[in-house]
């Protein structure tokens, strides 16, 4: 996963690279196993905003915690969930990070503090105010929320509820916002009176900035920036992190909502491509380096296909499972609930 | 012996006293354990149930919060996920209906979305029902709504004893659970026995044993349905009257047993007929109790009314007394 400390800055540019391709590769191999109807429901792809998840991901600890949307591959598998964890899940299968309950949309995995993997748009941002008040409430001041949505969730009310409660508590949470231009088919111009984002969340008295997200260094260095002032007691931050995605919304989006020249134009700012280029340029890396992390990453896809194909589906005996969990399933305070069983049965 | 045994034995209390006794509990057994929502240090609670708790347990575990339902109950979601133990506080269930996004689509289903991996162990405390003329944005009974959803824990002590003891329950399910709390018990009084500990959130009580009829009840129902099953009385019929507790899960078992013995069931409900919980009950009993029905199972419900606020016309829009004895007469009487 990310989390590690880099040691030169040769090695960071390396390894942001290789992470934007793990991605790319991972999920164009997705929407061809849609095609094959292995992957099912809904499925919203990154493919060009890679540079967001990579940067920012880049400068997490073990103990921070993360939530997302329900375009969240790349940051789950960057968070260190297992390729095969998150293949699975979108195949349905046991092997899933979910159990093969979430699919696509809500993939989970609470050993890397990998809160999801939300589809109520805006409905997380108020999650993540909770888990910066728990983190300071018990004294776990090194800890952070990154909490990542897309404009989109600006419009929804939960948004300004959130961003509010953050600012009067002064609670550790990072609000990533990644500005694709488009809620769905709907634009920016037609969904915010208030196009300038950053402003508009620097209302709550909270510092907000906007940066280029199809820069993965540029993503990386606020980002740092953002989370240094945050460890050190600064209350939240938000950055508006201007991308775009080069897919349609879903697999069902016939993308007729946008002029094609757009779609051009912001391709040949492919963050992939623009730093891969910008290393060569540099001499930092070689061909045969790019090369590498493109196998690399096929490899880790095939073999998660591989996993995910092979795995079982859960049986359906297993149908009402996870829907409550038993008292005595809780490490809560008190003494142990005395559960009355006097082996009732219905007349 | 509880701390707050102050060796007179059970006490008298009120249902306000009660619960607040439960939530001063709560907080000094675990720290952990906050409680916020809307005005509920300085102003003490819209009911004064926390009213003097943020003097000894401080601002940030008795925390007021802006008026953002959906965020503040989201935030004790997060909260929750990060280890602590909320108590979120809800003036009224009309307010819920703003977090009912954060109830429905997010603490009833991580558990499930997540394969297993992240359970809520969120408490929410809110007023439910109707009598005190503050008319239709205030006053209903919508804790049918919240029954219906897998996730969910439900449940309306409708007895001082019970507001007392319930929420250590809550407090130690791993499950997302809400509290009803109807505002006209309040100012009632009740026996709590300083030392009953946490009890059972899914078993329906008997409050009442009777033998010609069942009148099932929940929350501010309860204490009108055992008035109404003294005045039975006195006209010689006599009726088990059942306090729901839990609403989710229901405790069918309990129902059925009572029906079996008494061959009829009323089934009372603040809440609105149409779709309501007094629906699911009447139905899931006609399927396990059929055979031992001597009558049709009947309801009285809520009026398909938004609640009014003149007196008399509120009065009229929720079962009272008199109507609950009349509907086990008609019940009762044999058929000509």
């Amino acid at each position: 996963m990310s989390d590690q400390l880099f040691e030169t800055a040769r090695s960071l540019e390396h390894r942001l690279l290789a992470d934007m391709i793990r991605i790319r590769v991972f999920e164009e191999r997705c929407a061809e196993l849609y095609g094959q109807s292995k992957i099912r429901g809904f499925l919203h792809l990154y493919i060009g905003e890679e540079a967001i998840a990579t940067g920012v991901m880049s400068c997490l600890g073990p103990t921070d915690a993360v939530l997302a949307t329900y375009r969240e591959h790349g940051h789950a598998l960057l968070r260190g969930v297992p390729a095969e964890s998150i293949m699975s899940e979108m195949f349905g299968k046991s092997t899933g990070c979910s159990g093969g309950r979430g699919g696509s949309m809500h993939l989970f995995d609470e050993s890397v503090r990998f809160f999801g993997g939300n589809a109520i748009v805006g409905g997380h941002l108020p999650l993540a105010v909770g888990l910066g008040l728990a983190d300071q409430m018990l004294g776990r001041s090194d800890q952070v929320t990154v909490c990542f949505f897309g404009e989109g969730a600006m419009a929804e009310g939960e948004f300004h509820e959130a961003l509010n409660l953050a600012a009067l508590w002064n609670v550790p949470v990072l609000f990533c916002c990644e500005n694709n231009r488009y809620a769905m088919g709907t634009s920016l111009q037609s969904s915010e009176s208030q196009v300038d984002l950053a402003l508009k969340a620097a209302s709550y008295s909270i510092p907000a900035w906007s940066v280029d997200g199809m820069d993965v260094l540029e993503v990386h260095k606020a980002t740092t920036k953002a989370l240094t002032a945050i460890r050190a007691g600064g209350g939240p931050m938000f950055i508006e992190f201007q991308t775009y995605r080069f897919r349609a919304h879903s697999m069902f989006d016939p993308d007729l909502y946008r002029d094609s020249d757009e779609v051009e134009q912001w391709k040949k700012r492919d963050p992939i491509m623009t730093f891969g280029e910008r290393l060569l340029d540099a001499g930092d890396v070689t061909s045969d380096d790019i090369d590498e992390m493109w196998a690399a990453a096929r490899a880790e896809t095939e073999a998660a296909v591989e996993v995910a194909d092979a795995a079982p589906l859960e049986s359906i005996d297993t149908l009402l499972e996870h829907v409550t969990l038993e008292a005595s399933e809780n490490s809560s305070p008190g003494p142990d609930t005395p559960f009355v069983d006097d082996d009732e049965v219905w007349p | 012996m509880s701390a707050y045994d102050t060796g007179e034995g059970i006490r008298s209390m009120t249902y306000r006293e009660a619960m607040h006794e439960a939530l001063h509990e709560a907080l000094a057994n675990d720290d952990r354990v906050f409680i916020m929502g809307e005005d509920v240090a300085d102003y003490g609670g819209t009911y004064a149930v926390t009213k003097g708790l943020h003097e000894e347990f401080g601002r940030d575990r008795v925390r007021n919060t802006p008026l953002s339902e959906s965020g503040f109950v989201g935030a004790g979601i997060g909260a929750a996920l990060g280890g602590l133990r909320p108590i979120v506080e809800i003036m009224t269930v009309n307010f819920s209906l703003l977090a009912l996004d954060q109830l429905v689509n997010t603490a009833a289903t991580l558990l499930h979305m997540s394969g297993g991996q992240l359970n809520v162990p969120l408490v929410v405390r809110m007023t439910t029902g109707a009598g005190r003329q503050l008319a239709a944005q205030h006053s209903h009974s919508l804790e049918g709504w919240f029954a219906h959803v897998p996730g969910l824990k439900v449940i309306a002590p409708a007895t001082a004893e019970d507001a007392r003891w319930m929420l250590p329950s809550a407090l130690a399910d791993p499950n997302p659970v809400i509290i009803f709390e109807h505002s006209g018990l309040y100012n009632d009084r009740g026996p709590v026995d300083p030392n009953t500990g946490p009890v059972d959130l899914d078993r329906a009580a008997v409050r009442r044993s009777g033998s010609d009829l069942t009148i099932i009840a929940s929350a501010g129902m309860v204490s009108k349905a055992l008035e109404a099953a003294d005045q039975l009385d006195k006209s010689g019929v006599s009726a088990d009257v059942i306090d729901l507790r839990s609403l989710r899960p229901l405790d069918i078992p309990t129902l059925a047993a009572s029906v079996a013995r008494t061959n009829r069931a009323l089934v009372l409900d603040e809440g609105w007929r149409t779709g309501g919980l007094s629906a699911e009950i009447a139905a899931t009993l006609a399927e396990v109790c059929f055979w031992s029905l001597d009558a049709p199972i009947a309801r009285l419900a809520g009026v398909e009314v938004p609640i009014p606020y003149a007196k008399h016309l509120e009065l009229a829009a929720v079962p009272q007394v008199d109507d609950i004895v009349a509907a086990a007469g008609n019940l009762v009487r044999p058929i000509e």
